[in-house]
């Protein structure tokens, strides 16, 4: 009960009038820049960041919180009334969402997935509250051999595991592991990869590294194949629910919030899987199979809940042990280290008021949200017929600014135009970007827990494995670097076809072929 | 857990856009890449002074040696991926067509447009560059309205520096215009 204690005294922090409304113009900035197309949850933190460096860390984290909630439901009505998802998170929230709309059940929409989202993301960090204290627990006993072997685990969930080609993904990740030993080196103080410029010495910003690959990257992609007419947009009137609708929807939130949370919080879960197994479940449970795949409710209803569920689940590993285990909650680490805060078991020990000042903020975050997004989803759908120009100019205008607020000078932003480059690279080349960006903010710590494992063990290398943690990790690792050779092995152990190609994608079942089986 | 990921390279009409016959070539410009950021760890790491002290078995070199060796190792099963004919799925969006080749003019001048706003903050100040990055952004990307363009960029700039630069302390500069605005 002491938690709840806490807690009522962050919303004692968060709750006066000034704070408030830090909260409520997060929400409204995050809504309208996570609304516009081609923006996720991860670009939308990663270009609004650089507001809040001017405030003081307990209105910048109120701010952010804001922006975070905004961000992610900005982009279910993207997807709803565009048919086109910015980020795979949402693309299983159009399959349902967007035939919706097109049968003029817009509204309903819409607002099974604001009230699912508030719904979700209430229990969900209610939860978080009720789990964090025991994974506190539970990882303060770590030592940095642990440390190290559970930061690797999620290099490899991130390159491996997720995505669908594992040479990208670590290709991608190896990308990212190299820009984040730019700068001194912190124990040696010796230079490394700076080319002698007193600019890099400090290492590359995060905020430079994520703005450019989001934004400044994904521009330069679209200036490259700009499709010469926007989409249609599905004009929306408020949005609201009838009897059925809620009697309906009631359910696959609950059951998307129990999916949603735990998948975010393990390492290398993510969103994707707890949204399409929260879309199968609701087509199996539900009274009428007939609708899905011609816009059923539950399809939005399920999936919804679960993306925001898993939003709050990813803060627990993230505030507790340190590790961001999506392109999010990476940005989320950088800025929480920027206004001078270690995330980590002892986070919640020696900044008890900020941890539970954040927890409120996100209470206050996803209220605003729902009493906002009801009456504004009309305005938000305008945004969504922004001229491509505009917007992509727009986009590229905010990125400048970010890059700027940083240190305050140019070559931030010719930095930001080589990372935006890279970021094009990527797009082309097929490449994913998560590996990439945790590659870069956990790079120097993967580092730090190394050395200092050593330091303890006096050089012996034995001192990197650590106790039965950092066994499982390892173990985990091995199975997944691998597994195409076990499947294989497996499937000739059962004398079946033609092992395939280690790295091929053939292995997998596509979402497309698994919706219409 | 991982055979539910979405997936989209399964889907070989997913990369039609990139020229498909024959492999893409070009990813073995990204597998170079690669190979030369390998390469230039391993230079880099090799500059360094081999420190270790006691308390620091390790010193800053393996690092970046480990990294350097990773990258060519995985640049070498890159290529061969794309010589059995692996193509990563080019990534698709709301507003992207794969359908038509790139189109690098956009690009470049969108390239060119940034580097001189870039250098333009500085001197004239964030409302000034900011307009004209914004303009010139919007007018590469095929916007032909000059004067509502640069509106629009005037209109934004002055706003975000109103709100950001002074309503919430943001660094951006005045330049030029310091006293007026």
């Amino acid at each position: 009960m002491d938690n709840l204690n806490h807690l009522i005294e962050g919303f004692g922090h968060v709750m006066t009038p000034g704070n408030l409304l830090y909260a409520f113009i997060g929400v409204v900035v995050g809504t309208a820049v996570g609304v516009l197309p081609g923006i996720g949850p991860a670009m939308t933190v990663a270009l609004l960041l650089p507001i809040t460096f001017g405030l003081d860390p307990t209105q910048a984290l109120i701010l952010f919180c804001g922006v975070f909630y905004g961000g992610m439901y900005g982009g279910s009505t993207t997807s709803i009334l565009l048919n086109t998802p910015g980020e795979s998170s949402s693309v299983v929230t159009a399959l349902e969402g967007n035939k919706m709309a097109k049968a003029g059940r817009a509204a309903q929409a819409l607002a099974t997935a604001a009230i699912g989202s508030f719904i979700a993301g209430t229990i969900a960090t209610l939860l978080l509250v009720l789990v964090m204290p025991q994974i506190v627990d539970f990882a303060i006993d770590l030592g940095s051999p642990d440390y190290l072997a559970i930061i690797l685990l999620a290099f490899v969930g991130a390159a491996a595991v997720l995505g669908s080609s594992r040479i990208r993904g670590f290709a991608a990740l190896l990308i990212g592991l190299s820009i984040g030993t730019v700068g001194i080196d912190a124990v040696t103080g010796q230079q490394r990869l700076t080319f002698g410029l007193p600019q890099l010495a400090d290492g590359i910003d995060i905020v430079v590294v994520a703005v450019g690959l989001f934004a400044v990257g994904e521009a330069l992609w679209v200036a490259a194949h700009l499709r010469r007419k926007a989409g249609s947009v599905i004009p929306v009137g408020n949005p609201w629910m009838g009897r059925e609708d809620w009697k309906r929807s009631w359910k696959p939130w609950l059951r998307g919030t129990a999916l949603g949370f735990p998948f975010g919080a393990i390492p290398a879960g993510g969103a994707e899987v707890p949204t399409f197994l929260s879309y199968i479940t609701e087509r199996k449970l539900t009274k009428h199979p007939e609708e899905f795949g011609k816009g059923a409710i539950e399809g939005v209803a399920g999936p919804e809940a679960a993306n925001n569920a898993s939003a709050a689940g990813t803060l627990v590993p993230l505030l507790a042990i340190g590790l961001p285990t999506n392109a999010t909650a990476a940005i989320m680490l950088s800025a929480l280290r920027g206004w001078g805060f270690e995330p980590g078991p002892l986070l919640i020990e020696k900044q008890p008021v900020l941890v539970w000042t954040l927890i409120a903020s996100l209470f206050v975050g996803n209220t605003f949200l729902l009493l906002l997004n009801l009456p504004l989803a009309p305005a938000w759908a305008k945004l969504l017929q922004i001229p491509r120009p505009y917007l992509y100019a727009g986009i590229i205008f905010f990125a400048a600014m970010g890059a700027w607020a940083v240190n305050g000078q140019a070559f931030d932003l010719y930095l930001l135009l080589v990372i935006g480059l890279l970021g094009f690279a990527i797009r082309r080349f097929g490449l994913p970007v998560l590996p990439l960006i945790i590659g870069v903010i956990l790079a120097p710590i993967a580092e730090l827990h190394m050395r200092r494992s050593l330091q303890l063990s006096h050089g012996d290398p034995a001192g990197l494995i650590g106790g039965p943690v950092s066994w499982v990790c390892y173990v985990i690792i091995a199975i997944a670097i691998l597994w195409p050779l076990i499947a294989k092995l497996v499937r000739m152990a059962r004398g079946g076809g033609s092992g395939s190609g280690g790295d091929g994608p053939t292995d997998r079942i596509t979402i497309s072929t698994e919706a219409t089986a | 857990m991982s055979d539910l990921t979405p997936d989209r390279t399964a889907d070989p009409t997913g990369s039609a856009g990139v020229e498909s016959k024959g492999g893409d070539r070009a990813q073995y410009g990204m597998c170079a890449g690669l190979a030369g950021l390998g390469v230039l760890l391993l230079v880099d790491a090799a500059r360094l002074a081999p420190v270790q002290s006691s308390n620091d078995a390790l010193g800053p070199k393996p690092v970046p040696i480990v990294l350097g060796v990773l990258l060519l190792v995985v640049a070498l099963f890159y290529a061969i991926d794309i010589w059995r004919g692996g193509v990563g799925a080019a990534e698709e969006g709301e507003d992207v067509d794969l359908s038509a080749g790139s189109d690098f003019k956009t690009v470049g001048l969108l390239v060119v447009v940034f580097g001189v706003g870039a250098a333009l903050i500085a001197p004239l100040g964030w409302v000034i560059a900011g307009s004209l990055l914004f303009w010139g952004c919007a007018f590469a990307l095929g916007n032909r309205h000059h004067i509502r363009g640069l509106a629009i960029g005037v209109a934004i700039s002055l706003i975000t520096f109103y709100a950001f630069a002074i309503g919430l302390g943001v660094n951006l500069p005045a330049g030029i215009l310091d006293g007026i605005l």
